[in-house]
């Protein structure tokens, strides 16, 4: 049953991978012919909903192998939160017929899955605390509302590429330009990620942690930073050495496969500059140009009107009843809680400075970005380094 | 009071007529009406002179109510840069450990007060004047919306129909029969129709208008809650120690209720396990599955009387686990710790050294040990000292606490063969004999332990003040997100049909519904002039 599951998820992955060139194959069609409905859309929108059933696929069986639902680590978090994110372009498709969302969305989603899986895959048993009915309800819920809330970014994105000027250098191309970079960053880490994986490099070390104990920490990327006064083991011997070693209270081992990725990001990054001769988003501008900026700016507020409430219910409301239950509390300060807390505070803001201050267009385009980038620090930041009460990331 | 030329009187401040929408300041520059809060004289943009109104006009606007959200937004993130007081060790003194821990970072994140971020004055004030921008920005809204809505009448000035974001004009051969067809197209689609001259109002969705001040009205009640903590008998948070088998008085209950623990149980997933096996060939074994204390919660039905032993009636008996609290009478106890195989007694044999011979065991129970353990037949140990966490330190042997840790004792044991007595130090695989060599040596045999549970004890009586505040919130965000109000004009002026609509949100969706109504019909479709005017080549 759990190799079932992972060879759903697997399909599902190749699916939207497909379905993306298609979106890509409608929008060059729909240069010729401006009519609404095109085969190449046709076939995007069927390859992607078979690929959101083999993920549904994926999601049951291992909800049947592992006794629980699994939403429970990392990993099945996020690949559950790229679903949705399929689930919810499919919905807002149906409403909008837009392809060019479907090129930038199916994308969004499958690094989402593929960063996931570069966390431990395993079925991982719930501790008393994760044993609970609002396990499924909390999570499922609060993923839900991100994921439509990603769709605003999605939205959001689309509309930069079209207004943002790329005939001089400004301001705006430079930080349309960072959003780009951070994507193609977590694809570096995918990328190192898997290449060290597949080599089955491994470095151990024995080092001094900040209680002053002798402790020991595996490597699976040669490490470019130690840990503190850390020294390879005997059986690691002859692996590469650490260029610096950090103080005790840096967790050493993620800061190197933060290192690896940024050096991924950043080669692939001028690899795509030196061939494309452009800035990225300057290079992606002619597939947008159809795009109908007041519908494209009316699917990104409308797309924050839908998740905000859901987001509310899932992140706050089912989270402290849950929290009330298992931690005695119903708020605790904990950093994932105050991070659920500033997510909303800005959808909040970003809904009223909409309503009220009329910032439409590109402004709500921008903040719909910068909402992505919270969610994004809450879901990997947050587990990976401010670790708390929810980090079941572990390592 | 402003009269209109429509006849109806308008509170001064009045943008647009609430009757029939005429504006009151005709500005050139703009072609779009803002339609806003239906341009109604708001309290804030009339009355600008007493300290009163520069209050309400502060807190009233929403500028300064989106400051408010984005300061207690960067303030609630710097509190999680590193870890607050309450998520530090215990016993560590906060100065020195956000010192030695995060050095600089760490001294001026406490020098500043950031341990203790969400419990300070100033964030206090900021989550107050939220409080006080929810109430005064809604009432400043809500009262003269309500006000307008009600007032609107069917027929409108043509310079507001002109005006709207959406309108079109239409020459018809027939508009009392366009009109009517409009009207049934209408009334599929759900519109609530009001008809004046031939003119039509179709309306839907107005209650959407009231979600925004619904789920402030939630938040304040939220916040109220909050406070709520404040007040004496509203919120008791305390632990409880208990060991298996021992029945204790529940803290915060005034001694009315007592709770016996018969045991903690831990248990951890099996390693056999054919599920997780692959995981726990990684990290091991011991990850835990169930933290359990099966507990009787007695009620003491001598509480108040003066001097009086407990007398306990058993009222419920309870698993109590993670995820499944004990609840009694507002209080919930909750399975939070533990520890196990506390020292509970100890074993000795009294023994002749030189035969071996036994004369007698003795049963220390260490949280309680008596003085003298009579063994018969002229055989008496006595405890002349006991150290339950023994520890050597500069004044001789100490005991660091009273939980048996460590147990040591001083026996003197008394034979027929001894009749003075013999001294001597038994310690934890320690036997020291410090006034000189003994006839006679007490043998450790044995230990029982025990497990220790930790439970939370907890009565929060402003729950049902917030959850109620949430769902009020819910109900006011759904309401308002999930439904538009949508309105459409559909008027005769002299031989041509004039069309104008307008909606809080999602254009897309009325332009659609507008596409539906005039399908069919004579009546030329209305253009979004917004999109019009804004569209580059």
């Amino acid at each position: 049953m759990a190799q079932l599951s992972s060879t759903l998820l697997y399909i599902a992955f190749i699916l939207y991978l497909i379905g993306t060139f298609f979106f890509g194959g409608a929008i060059r069609d729909k240069r010729k012919e401006r009519t609404g409905k095109n085969r190449w859309s046709q076939l995007g929108i069927t390859t992607a909903i078979i690929g959101f059933l083999s993920q549904l696929g994926y999601f049951i069986t291992r909800w049947i192998a592992a006794g629980h639902a699994p939403v429970s680590n990392l990993f099945e978090f996020t690949t559950f939160f790229g679903m949705m994110l399929v689930a919810a372009f499919i919905i807002i498709y149906f409403i909008y017929k837009i392809s060019i969302l479907g090129l930038f969305a199916l994308p969004v989603a499958l690094l989402v899955i593929a960063y996931a899986s570069m966390f431990p895959r395993e079925i991982t048993p719930l501790i008393p605390a994760l044993q609970s009915d609002w396990l499924q309800i909390h999570v499922t819920t609060a993923a839900t509302g991100e994921a439509i809330l990603a769709v605003s970014f999605v939205a959001g994105l689309i509309y930069l590429i079209r207004v943002v000027d790329q005939s001089k250098p400004s301001k705006r191309t430079f930080w349309l330009e960072v959003v780009m970079f951070c994507l193609i960053t977590t694809l570096g880490f995918v990328l190192v990620s898997t290449s060290f994986g597949l080599a089955d490099y491994e470095a151990k070390f024995t080092w001094i942690d900040k209680n002053k104990q002798q402790a020991e920490v595996v490597y699976d990327m040669p490490a470019l930073v130690g840990p503190h006064e850390g020294k390879l083991t005997k059986e690691s011997a002859g692996r590469f050495e650490p260029l610096v070693y950090m103080p005790a209270i840096i967790n050493a081992k993620k800061l190197n496969t933060v290192i690896w990725s940024l050096i991924g990001g950043i080669v692939l990054y001028v690899l795509f500059r030196l061939v494309l001769r452009k800035r990225i988003a300057a290079a992606l501008q002619p597939l947008v140009k159809n795009v109908n900026l007041d519908l494209t700016d009316e699917i990104s507020y409308r797309a924050v009107a839908i998740g905000f409430p859901v987001f509310t219910l899932g992140a706050l409301i089912f989270a402290m009843i849950w929290a009330q239950i298992a931690w005695t509390r119903f708020w605790g300060w904990d950093p994932k809680e105050v991070w659920a807390l500033i997510t909303w505070l800005f959808y909040a803001a970003f809904l009223h400075l909409r309503l009220s201050k009329g910032w439409h267009g590109e402004k709500s385009a921008w903040l719909a970005v910068i909402g992505f980038a919270i969610i994004m620090f809450n879901l990997v930041a947050v587990n990976l380094v401010i670790a708390g009460l929810h980090s079941y990331a572990g390592t | 009071m402003i009269e209109c030329e429509c006849g109806h009187k308008n509170p001064i401040g009045t943008e647009l007529c609430e009757s029939c929408g005429k504006p009151f300041h005709e500005e050139t520059e703009q072609k779009l009406l803002d339609m806003r809060y239906e341009g109604v004289a708001r309290r804030s943009k009339t009355y600008q002179t007493t300290i009163i109104d520069k209050i309400w006009n502060f807190f009233s606007s929403v500028k300064v109510g989106i400051w408010i959200i984005v300061l207690t937004l960067i303030a609630s993130a710097i509190g999680t840069i590193l870890p607050q007081e309450m998520y530090i060790p215990p016993n560590v003194y906060p100065a020195q450990y956000y010192k030695e821990q995060y050095g600089v970072v760490g001294y001026i994140f406490y020098t500043l007060g950031f341990h203790n971020l969400y419990g300070s004055w100033w964030y206090m004030l900021l989550l107050a004047s939220m409080g006080l921008s929810l109430i005064i920005a809604s009432l400043d809204r809500v009262v003269p919306l309500y006000r307008a809505l009600k007032k609107q009448s069917v027929t409108r000035h043509t310079s507001f129909l002109k005006r709207q974001r959406i309108f079109g004009i239409s020459r018809v051969p027939n508009p009392h029969e366009t009109i009517k067809q409009v009207e049934q197209k209408l009334k599929e689609k759900h519109y609530q129709i009001r008809k004046e001259n031939g003119n039509i109002l179709a309306e839907k969705g107005r209650f959407s208008r009231w979600g925004p001040y619904v789920n402030h009205l939630g938040l304040v009640i939220v916040l109220i809650g909050a406070m709520l903590r404040f007040f004496p008998g509203m919120y008791v948070d305390e632990v409880l120690w208990i060991r298996d088998g021992e029945t204790e008085a529940i803290p915060g209950t005034d001694r009315k209720y007592y709770l016996k623990s018969e045991r903690f149980i831990l248990e951890t997933y099996d390693q056999d396990d054919k599920k997780f096996q692959e995981i726990i060939k990684k990290v091991g074994n011991g990850i835990p599955k169930n933290y359990q204390t099966d507990a009787i919660l007695y009620e003491n039905k001598n509480v108040g009387i003066a001097g009086a032993e407990p007398k306990l009636v058993k009222l419920k008996q309870q698993s109590i686990k993670v995820n499944h609290p004990l609840k009694f009478d507002g209080f919930a106890l909750y399975q939070t710790s533990y520890k196990l195989n506390e020292f509970h007694k100890m074993y000795f044999k009294l023994e002749e050294k030189e035969t071996g011979k036994t004369f007698g065991e003795i049963e220390v129970d260490l949280l309680n040990p008596k003085s003298t353990y009579n063994l018969g037949n002229g055989y008496k140990v006595e405890i002349l000292e006991y150290f339950p966490d023994f520890e050597f330190g500069d004044k001789g042997p100490t005991t660091k606490s009273k939980i048996p840790n460590n147990p040591a004792f001083v026996f003197k044991m008394y034979t027929p063969k001894t009749k003075d007595g013999e001294i001597s130090f038994v310690a934890i695989r320690q036997n020291l004999e410090p006034f000189g060599e003994n006839k006679f040596k007490m043998t450790f045999t044995k230990l029982d332990v025990r497990n220790v549970t930790a439970l939370t004890v907890r009565k929060d009586r402003t729950l049902g003040v917030i959850a109620f505040g949430g769902l009020i919130f819910m109900i006011g965000l759904v309401q308002g997100m999930y439904w538009n109000h949508r309105r459409i004009w559909v008027q005769i002026v002299g031989n041509e049909i004039w069309m104008a609509a307008h909606t809080n949100k999602n254009w897309y969706g009325l332009k659609k519904e507008i596409d539906y109504v005039i399908k069919d019909t004579d009546l030329t479709k209305p253009q979004d002039q917004k999109e019009h005017k804004g569209e580059v080549a």
